[in-house]
Formats: structure tokens, sequence, C-alpha cells
């Protein structure tokens, strides 16, 4: 394996992290604010198509990411509808989300555009373009810093930059400000918010919002970035691998952004090459896709470093003494 | 007492949710330009107008009766079985096993052999979930989920690299042996004198499927095992204290969970293709997770919903066939009646839980 | 109500006229559902004072209390702060109005450090750094006046529970609360940590804060409180100072003397040793130990009443005995060991040994409250070989067994179909006697056996017990209600903090001595290392 296969293979690491990480990230509000999402996969669903269709309508992506956000949103509503205010079951929400997400999506662009459930390809202005970064052509000649600079940092396209500015910004957020620290602790113990006077439904209802907003975010990046319109499921299960990667990452910010890039690198790998030959043991493709789930039940079985989700996730907040 | 007399916790409040569901999708037909109507017509004689179109439907009510009642299963004993989708895989993996290797002489013979394997592997898939949820507390939905995605990998690699029969490309086994092909409803019947369509794909599995329904009835309702699987179901603090060992209880429920979804394979897998192809089950675990909702998990209710998804499917497909509408809009309805169902129920019960009490203080 | 005569009450402790009270609650009466845990409740606590307010659990102390923290809304009354008429609608209202409340299970955030619990929602800016870093200089000046040392950084879930207390008192002094109310405060501490919390009140006293603090402990009361106020099945029946009044007639004041009850019964005629308890430990899942070392014994034909305040081991020992808990030591039942851990030591082991077990909370555990009459009357026996036709359930059976129980036990209405919870609170609990006295077991356990019980229905449920007993089956009886222990014991061993006081013949004790007793005070000697501060 040469320099040059790395730096590919690092390459489509990023690309294929970014989704992952930003849905990994708003998994990462929604549940540290104690309610569960298993509904990431709808929301970016939903927002891939929005964003592609609005943004071929358009020709603008700035109106297409508008529109993806803003369809994520919609889901991320009837969510805190569910389970903030009916304190209904979470978990069956954002099931019902998720094929809300899966039907609505096929059905609304077979009405607009007759091509099967998908969108026209995106053009021009319609679709993300790589930003090159200052010096990059010039540098690119230079041996090993040039690749690494001109081919694996430059190049990507905004969202990129963005959910990857999204690692420190949410670790400030959390760690750092006074909406942080509510959060944190509305998702570990609603009461001890309650009884200092703070909204324990105002704060949920935020948490869901920023879920929705960067869920958006990545939906829309899959279908106007990693590639060029939308098709049917196009998530393809990555709001499952986000939300393995966010058990992974045992709720925290920065381990998120590792856990999402391991499983972009396994996402990489696979795509690369079908079956790896490990000095004679030869590790078929279909284990590499199998591995991210694999390791998150180890993980949930507490046998390496077990993961304790948010303390009050998954339970509606009803006041007692 | 009750705040609501029993008939509207079990079929009004059911009905609004469907009601509801149904008003939605009507107008999600409206806003892509179809007429709710016609399309409603159109579902109703493509799904139920011909022993053709009974055939579909009864196939894929047969599908949804087993995922339904993996779900209720589970869910009598407080758990959110989702990963009916690999159980069902991997007894689909179960039944080619079986079918393929092992000499079944007659499908009466093929028939319960491979129900074995089918119910085996699929509870054996659900054994991990189920151990780690009773003994380490791991959300028995995650490792679910996971189970489903790790299960779709696994049946990835054994069709491409070990099943496969050489030279062909599909993802899939061979055929199976003539022997273990299974009656479908028009060689049943045609002994009987009654004609019903040769191309449909209903078999005798749906026949299976009503035993599994009367069989889990008897199990939950009429057993040692299901009276504790409920008890414990309702309160744990109870169980303990009437000596039901919690761990017992979460790993059978999970293993009967698991081989009913396991079942499903005889239907689609050994009734249907008579093959094992990669997507076989085709979504039908989840499906169970809406039927159960709908059937408030008990099998009278789940076999009358499993009908109704049954019917939404075939219509569908009719309606995706001369319409424009695609088959999504079953999947829009079925997450509809989730929603409304099962996560705001509060929603639809407040209000006529308000209405009920209203008219008592009025009498 | 309390009769005044007969209790010897002394008169009302008198309003400071020349300050207005600090707090001040005219006629506060709140329902849940049908129950009333407030009835027309007036207090006035005067400011600088440590008032207590004492009474059993179920008393409505806590629902008071979170009505006044804005937690709940009182049905009726008025809340006046230091003589101002305050609407308090939640928790924000109450911390406005200068209230702070420590609860009895802690409203803390257990992976958050102190510092962080201490600001959370009385933070001075949306960034975090300089609300730290005032609080962390107002902590170390408040851990000075007050002796609440707390290590700022330190996380919640490493404190031990003495000092997790104390952020909460600091939690509340960080919000400028001029009024402290404790929920039980000492119930989570040992000893010594509850000598400090003492200390720690007194020196809010003294620099002028007001103290509620609400607990079930006479020793507290009187160690502490300038005032107390006895609080007795949802209203308040007397407020004394505590310098007029004693243990003894707190006690008093506090079980009440209701009506009599009278169950018509001979001596006990006792045999052969059925129970017997050696150094029994039981640790609850917090690690905490609940009962330090047990010996008791039962023999056929007698009633061993526990008498105790509700938290001192009760629930624990009666949980391990049915098997629920597993613990360390030994149990014997007629002469045979138990297992005390592993499978063996289930529910289903202890009953196949004679033991039947009435337990304390009949909607938690005793029923499955959606199942019908006749599921819950099989609940525990279910696997009886008479129950079972071949691999099924006879459910002819067990509704025949139910219909017959039910008339036995005279349950209303005689319907078999119903569910458990529709049945009044009586009804349910003659269900659960009718079915463990109905096993004709060598040992009864049953706990709090008229909690939520109508007159008639306590009547029939004593008889059952006293009939049990000439039968010759031992029955360990563990009650809060003093008069049923009197009523129905023939011995009575009194429990405090997870340790026999002592075990008294009813006929040559009384209910002073046997308050006293349940207030960890005793005059035979102490038994265990706590009571010994005690005497």
């Amino acid at each position: 394996m040469d320099f040059l296969t790395i730096i590919q293979i690092l390459d489509s690491t990023v690309r294929l992290a970014t989704p992952l990480l930003l849905a990994c990230l708003a998994g990462l509000y929604s549940e540290r604010a104690g309610v569960f999402d298993i509904g990431l996969e709808g929301k970016m669903l939903a927002a891939a198509f929005m964003s592609a269709a609005v943004a071929y309508v358009s020709g603008s992506v700035w109106l297409g990411l508008l529109a993806g956000v803003g369809a994520s949103l919609a889901l991320s509503v009837i969510h805190g509808l569910a389970s903030i205010t009916f304190r209904g079951n979470q978990l069956i929400s954002a099931v019902a989300i998720n094929f809300l997400a899966a039907g609505l999506t096929v059905l609304i662009a077979q009405s607009w555009f007759q091509q099967g459930g998908r969108t026209p390809s995106l053009i021009g202005g319609a679709r993300f373009e790589p930003i090159t970064l200052p010096f990059a052509d010039s540098l690119a000649g230079v041996p090993f810093i040039g690749p690494i600079y001109s081919d694996l940092i430059s190049g990507h396209s905004a969202l990129v930059y963005i959910a990857l500015a999204m690692v420190p910004l949410t670790w400030w957020i959390l760690y750092r400000t006074r909406f942080g620290l509510r959060l944190r602790a509305v998702g570990e113990n609603p009461a001890a918010v309650d009884t200092a006077g703070v909204s324990v439904t105002g704060l949920r209802y935020a948490a869901v919002a920023i879920c929705g907003v960067l869920c958006g975010l990545a939906g829309a990046y899959l279908a106007t970035g990693l590639q060029a319109g939308f098709v049917k499921d196009m998530t393809a299960g990555r709001g499952y691998i986000a939300l393995a990667a966010l058990i992974f990452a045992k709720w925290r910010p920065w381990y998120a952004l590792g856990a999402t890039l391991l499983f972009g690198l396994l996402q990489a790998v696979a795509l690369r090459y079908q079956n790896i030959d490990l000095g004679g043991v030869v590790i078929p493709v279909q284990f590499m896709d199998a591995l991210p789930y694999i390791l998150t039940v180890i993980i949930l079985a507490g046998f390496v470093g077990k993961a304790i989700p948010p303390r009050a996730g998954g339970e509606p907040y009803v006041k007692e003494r | 007492m009750d705040k609501m007399p029993r008939w509207a916790d079990v079929f009004l409040i059911p009905l609004i949710s469907l009601l509801l569901a149904a008003g939605l999708s009507a107008l999600v037909i409206l806003a892509i330009g179809e007429n709710p109507w016609a399309a409603l017509k159109m579902m109703v004689s493509g799904a139920l107008g011909s022993t053709y179109g009974w055939g579909y439907t009864l196939y894929y009510t047969t599908n949804f009766i087993f995922t339904g009642l993996a779900v209720s299963v589970a869910y009598h004993a407080r758990m959110f079985n989702i990963g009916g989708e690999g159980q069902a895989m991997l007894g689909g993996l179960g039944v080619a096993l079986a079918c393929l290797y092992l000499p079944l002489p007659h499908w009466l013979i093929a028939l319960p052999v491979a129900a074995a394997a089918a119910a085996i592997f699929g509870a054996a898939w659900a054994l991990i979930p189920g151990y780690l949820q009773a003994k380490r507390g791991s959300h028995i939905v995650i490792t679910t989920i996971m189970f489903n995605f790790i299960a779709a990998a696994l049946l990835n690699y054994i069709l491409v690299n070990l099943l496969r029969p050489q030279g062909s490309m599909d993802p899939a086994t061979a055929k199976f042996p003539e022997a273990t092909h299974l009656p479908t409803l028009h060689d049943l019947l045609a002994p009987l004198g009654i004609a019903f369509s040769k191309a449909a794909p209903a078999n005798v599995t749906f026949l299976v499927g009503l035993l599994a329904c009367f069989v889990v009835w008897l199990l939950l309702w009429r057993t040692k095992l299901g009276y504790e699987i409920r008890a414990f179901g309702h309160s744990e603090p109870a169980a303990v204290y009437a000596g039901i060992n919690p761990v017992r209880i979460t790993v059978i429920a999970m293993l009967i969970s698991g081989g009913l979804a396991g079942l499903m394979a005889i239907n689609n897998v050994m009734g249907e293709a008579e093959r094992l192809v990669m997507n076989a089950v085709e979504g039908a675990g989840f499906i169970g997770i809406a039927v159960a909702l709908m059937g408030r998990n008990h099998p009278a209710g789940v076999l009358i919903a499993a009908l109704l998804f049954g019917f939404l499917y075939q219509g569908g497909a009719e309606l995706a066939l001369w319409t424009s509408i695609p088959r999504e809009l079953i999947v829009v309805i079925q997450a509809l009646v989730i929603l409304f169902t099962g996560a705001l129920d509060d929603m639809v019960r407040m209000p006529v839980e308000r209405l009920f009490t209203r008219r008592k203080g009025e009498a | 109500m309390v009769d005044n005569q007969q209790t010897g009450r002394p008169e009302m402790v008198a309003p400071d006229a020349s300050r207005a009270p600090a707090i001040e609650l005219r006629g506060i009466s709140k329902a849940f559902g049908p129950v009333q845990a407030n009835k027309d409740i007036s207090i006035r606590v005067m400011p600088g004072t440590i008032h207590g307010i004492i009474g059993e659990n179920g008393a409505g102390k806590s629902t008071l209390m979170s009505i006044l923290y804005g937690f709940y809304k009182a049905d009726k009354g008025e809340i006046f702060v230091n003589g101002d008429k305050k609407n308090i609608t939640d928790s924000q209202t109450a911390i406005a109005a200068g209230i702070g409340m420590v609860f009895q299970h802690f409203k803390l955030v257990q992976n958050f450090t102190v510092l962080e619990n201490v600001i959370l929602g009385a933070e001075d800016g949306a960034l975090l750094r300089p609300s730290l870093a005032k609080a962390r200089k107002e902590l170390t000046a408040l851990a000075k006046e007050y002796e609440l040392n707390v290590n700022p950084d330190a996380v919640v879930e490493d404190l031990s529970v003495g000092h997790q207390q104390r952020v909460e008192i600091l939690k509340a002094l960080y919000r400028q609360a001029e009024i402290l109310i404790l929920d039980e405060p000492t119930g989570v501490l040992t000893p010594a940590e509850a000598d400090h919390l003492f200390r720690i009140l007194e020196n809010l006293r003294r620099e002028g804060k007001t103290i509620i603090l609400i607990t079930h402990k006479l020793r507290e009361i009187m160690e502490i409180t300038d005032t107390v106020s006895v609080m007795r099945r949802g209203q308040m029946t007397a407020t004394v100072k505590t310098s007029e009044t004693s243990p003894e007639q707190l006690a008093e004041l506090m079980v009440g003397r209701k009506v009599l009850l009278r169950v018509d019964k001979t001596a006990a005629n006792p045999g052969d040793t059925v129970l017997e308890v050696r150094g029994l430990r039981v640790r609850d899942e917090a690690g905490v130990e609940r009962l330090k070392g047990i010996d008791l014994d039962i023999r056929a034909g007698e009633v061993l009443g526990i008498a105790g305040v509700a938290g001192n081991g009760q629930s624990e020992l009666l949980q391990v005995l049915g098997g629920m808990r597993s613990g360390k030591g030994s149990i014997r039942v007629n002469g045979q060991e138990l297992d005390l851990t592993g499978l063996k030591s289930d529910a289903r082991s202890r009953r196949k040994r004679g033991i039947a077990h009435v337990p304390e909370d009949r909607q938690r555990e005793g029923l499955i409250m959606d199942f019908h009459a006749w599921e819950n009357v099989a609940f525990g026996y279910h696997d009886d070989p008479k129950y079972q036709r071949g691999l099924f359930m006879d459910n002819d059976a067990l509704r025949q067994d139910t219909q017959a129980k039910m008339a036995k036990f005279d349950v209303r209405p005689p319907d078999c179909w119903l569910s458990a919870k529709s049945f009044s609170g009586g009804n349910q609990q003659k269900i659960v006697v009718a079915r463990e006295i109905e096993r004709n077991p060598d040992l009864l356990l049953i706990g709090q056996p008229t909690r939520g019980v109508d007159i008639g229905a306590i009547e029939f449920i004593h008889e059952q017990i006293i009939a049990l007993r000439d039968q010759g089956k031992a029955i360990l009886l563990v009650s809060v209600e003093l008069d049923e222990i009197f009523a129905l014991s023939d011995r009575i061993a009194v429990m405090f903090d997870g340790q026999i006081m002592g075990v008294r013949d009813p006929a040559q004790t009384n209910e002073k001595e046997l308050g006293l007793m349940m207030a960890g005070i005793t005059d035979t000697g102490p038994q265990g290392q706590e009571a010994s501060r005690n005497g």
C-alpha cells in the first residue's frame, strides 16, 4: 500500500465520516438532554431529500441546505411532542419517524420528479463544491506534506469543515456554557434542574431542535456534498452507525470524532477493497460492514469500558417528590 | 374503577388512531395529486377483489402474523424487540440449511423440520441481546438494532461466499429441492373444489400462522410460563415477590420472540422464494412493531392487524402498478399507525378518557 | 384528632408579636385523588428558629413542604413569607422568596462537581467560568461560616451521603435562602454525620436563618428544635415549645390514640420454635447496611409484633425472610437452615418451606393490579399442582378456588373477573390475606396488614391473623401502627436503625416505653453501638 493510496483512503474516510459525525453530534445533544433518539436515520433521510429537491429546483445548494434542515426540524418537533409533551415512548416515536421519512421521501420525490423516487442529478451551484484551502495548489508538489495538505486537508466541501468545527464547538457549549451545564443536568437528573427553577421541557425541546439542525446538515451533506442528488433510502443505515458511534464515544464530543472517523475508515476500506488479506487470514468485507455494530454491542455489554448512557435518558420527566 | 370501559380501550382507541393515520394518508395522497377515494377502491379491489389478490394479501399477512407475535411476546415481558428483522433473516438461514442439506422426502416432513430450524436460528439470534439485557442491563432496543445489521452482514457473507451455487452471480442459495416445496392455497383448496389463484404465493404457512396465534394465546394466558411472563412485564418487584426469576423470564421471552420472528422464514423463504435471497425479509420485521402496537399485543389483535397490513401491502402494490402512487405510501401509513398507536397514545387517549369521565359524571 | 384534655397538650406557642413569622401557612389543604394528604393546616414559623415538624411516615409532612416549595399546588390555603402573601407556583418563585429546600432524596446531578451542582440554575451569565469562580469564592466563605466544608471540585457521586447533603445546603445558601427546609435529613446519615449536620443547623440559626426540620425521630426534635409541630394523618395536631414538652408526650401526639382496636383473643399457647434468626445482616442496593445483626425467635402459636418507625429495617427483614433479598447470617425454619443467597433463596423456595408472606406494599408487590382477581389468587403459588391440568393452568379450578376464597373472606364485590385495581384497598388486602393464609403456612410474614384498609376489613383481617395463630402457626407481624401491634402481638420487638432494641410483653409495657424505644432510647441499656449515643 503506497503513500498515495493511504492519502486517498484517508481522504475518503473524512468524507464518509462527515455525515456520521454530524448525526452523532446531533444524537449527542438530544441524548445528553435525556431524550433518546434512534430516529437520526429518518431525520437525515428527510433532510437529504429536501435539500436535494430544493437545491435542484432553486439551483442554490444553500437554499437546499435550509430546506433540508427545515425537514429534519419538522420531524424533531414530532419527536419532541411525542416524547416530551405527551410523555410517549421515545423509542417507538423514533421508529415511526424513521418509517415516515423512508416513505414520504420516496412518495414526494416520485410526485415531484417522476424518476422512481429519486431527484434529478445535481449540477453546479446545486451541489457543495470542494473548497481549496490557501496554498493547496502551490504546496501540492512538496513531498509528503504536500499531498497531505492539498489532497487530505484541502478540497472538501464547506459542510466537512463545519462538521469538524462542530466538535470543539459542541465541547465548548457542553462544558463551558450555562446552556451546556443545564443540558447535561437535565439528561442526568431532571429533578435537579426542575428544583433549581429551570424548565425541563424548554431545555429538552432546545436539545431536540439542535439535534434536528445537525441531522439536517448531515442529510444535506449526503445528497448535495457526498453525492449529487437524492436516491431512495440513501442514508443506508448511517443514522444507526452514528448511534453506534455515539455509544462508542460514550456521549462525548471528542470521542465522537474519534468513533466516527474510525467507522468512516471502516467504510472507506470496505468501499475500496472487497476482502482484506492480512497475511493469509482473509477478512471479508461484510465483517468490516458489521464491525461498528459488533464493537457497539461489546461496549454495551460492558466487557470493555462500560458505556453508561445519561441517567435520565429515555424516561419522560414526571414531577415527584 | 377504570376510567374507561374496556371496549373503548381495546377497540375505540386503536380505531381512532387508525382513522387519524388513514386521514393523514388521504391528505398525502391528495397532496401528490391523486384521489384518495379512488385509491382506496383500487386497493380494495386489488387486494380483496380476486383470489389472486387474496393470495398475496394472505401471504403478507402470514409474514406479519409471525413478526407481530414476536414483538408482542417480548412486549408482555416489557421488552421492545426491534430485532425481528434480523431474527427473521437468521430464520431464513435455518430454513435454507435444513432444506438444502437435510434429506427431506416430503413437505409434510420438511415443514416441521424447517420450522424448527427457523425457530432455533431466530431464537439464537435473540438470545444474545436477551442475555445481555438480563445479565448486564444492555438496552435491548439498541442491541437488537445492532443485531439487525450484524445479521445482514453475516447473511451477505454466507450467501456470497458459502451458499451461492458455483457460477451464479446472484447472492442467493440454490433452489430448494422439489420435495420441500410447500403447497399453496391453490393446492390445498383444489381438492375441496374451491378455485384459488395458482399464481399467488399464499401457502400452507398461513395455517401455521393461525396456529401460531392460537399457540401464543395458549402460552400467554393458559400456561404457567405465560403467566410468569405477563406478571414480570407488569411489575418486576411483584415478580420477585412471587419467586419469578427476572433473568430467566427475560431470556425465555426473548427466545420465544426470536423464534416466532424466525418462523416467518417458512413463509417467505420456503413457501414463496423456495431459495434464500438477500433481503428476503423486506422489512416485515419492522412491520411487526406496527402490527403488535395496533393489535394491542393480543394474538387476536395481531391477527386482525396483520390482515390489515397484508391488505395494505397488496393494495399498495396494486396502486404502485396502476397509479403514480409508489409502494412507499404503505410505509407512511405504517409510520403513522406506529406514531399514533405507540408514541402519541396519550394524545388520543386523554380526550377519549375525558369524554367518558364527563359522561359518567353527568349520568 | 387528639383530645386536648387527655393528652395534656400545652398551650399553643404564642406568636411573637414584634416580628412577622418567616413562614405562615393558613388553611392549607391538598388531596391526591381520594387521599387527603393535608387537611386545613395552619402553622407559623418564627424567624431565627429551628422549627421541627414531626409525624409518622405518611402523615403529610413532605406534601406540606412540597407545597411550600412550589412542587405541588395546594387545593386551598394561603402562604405568607415574612408577612407578605406569596403565590408560590414553582420552585423558581419559592427560591425568589428566599426559601431553600433539602429534599429527602437529593436533587443532585451525580456526575457533576460540587461547584457545578451549586451554580446550576443560578448561573450569572451565559458562560460558566465567571459563575464558577464566584461560586468557588462564596463556597469558601460559607464553609468557614457554617462548618460546611466540601471540596468544590469533587464529583458528587464520589462524596459520602453526608457531604452530598452539605452540597444541597450550600445550593440553598448560594441562592440566598433565608428559610431552609430539611426533609428527613438524618434518615441517610450516620450518627456522626447527623451530629455534624446539627452543628451546621445551629450555626445557621445563629446567623438568623430560619430552619424547618421535618423528621420522625423524637431524639432530633428534642435535641435541636425550638418549637415543634406534630402532624398526624394529614392534620396538624399540636404546636408546642420544645422546652415545654417531653419525648413521651410527643410520642403520644405523634402515634395518636385512636379508637382502641379490640381483638378477642385468648392467651397464646406457644409451642416449638418455628423461626430462628441469628445475626442477620442485609445491605441494600446502595450498599447501606439495613439490618445490622438481627436475632429473633418465633414459636408456633404466637404472634411476634415488630414495632418501629418506618424505615428502620422492618421492610428489609420481611423481604429477606420472604426471599426477595439476599442477606448474611442464619435463618432456620422448623430447625432447617434457609439459603440466604443464590437460586434457592428466592420467594418460591421460601413458600415451599411453608412461609407465606403478605407484603407491606400490596399494590407494588402483592398483586398484579392489571390481573383479574382469579389470576392474583394464584400469584406466587401458580406452580401448585392443583392449579395445573397437563401442560396448562387449570383456570376453572383457579376461578372456583377464587370464588371460594372470596366468599370465605367476604371480598366485595365477589366477582373473580374484576381486575385487582378495581377493588377497594380493604378488599385488595383481603385477596392477598386469603391467598396467603389459606396456604396453611407454618410461618406467616405479614407487613402493614391494614394500611389503607377500612375499619370493617381491619377487624376481619385481625381475626384471621389470630385464628391462624390459634391453629398453632407462627406469625411475624410488622406494623407502624402501635395499636395494631398491641392488639395482635403476644410479644413485641422494637426495631430501630436495623437492630432490635428489645422485646417486651404487651401486658407489661405501654406506648410511652415503646415510643422511646422506637426513637432509639431504652432504659434497659443499649443493645447496639448506635443506641449508646442516645442513652
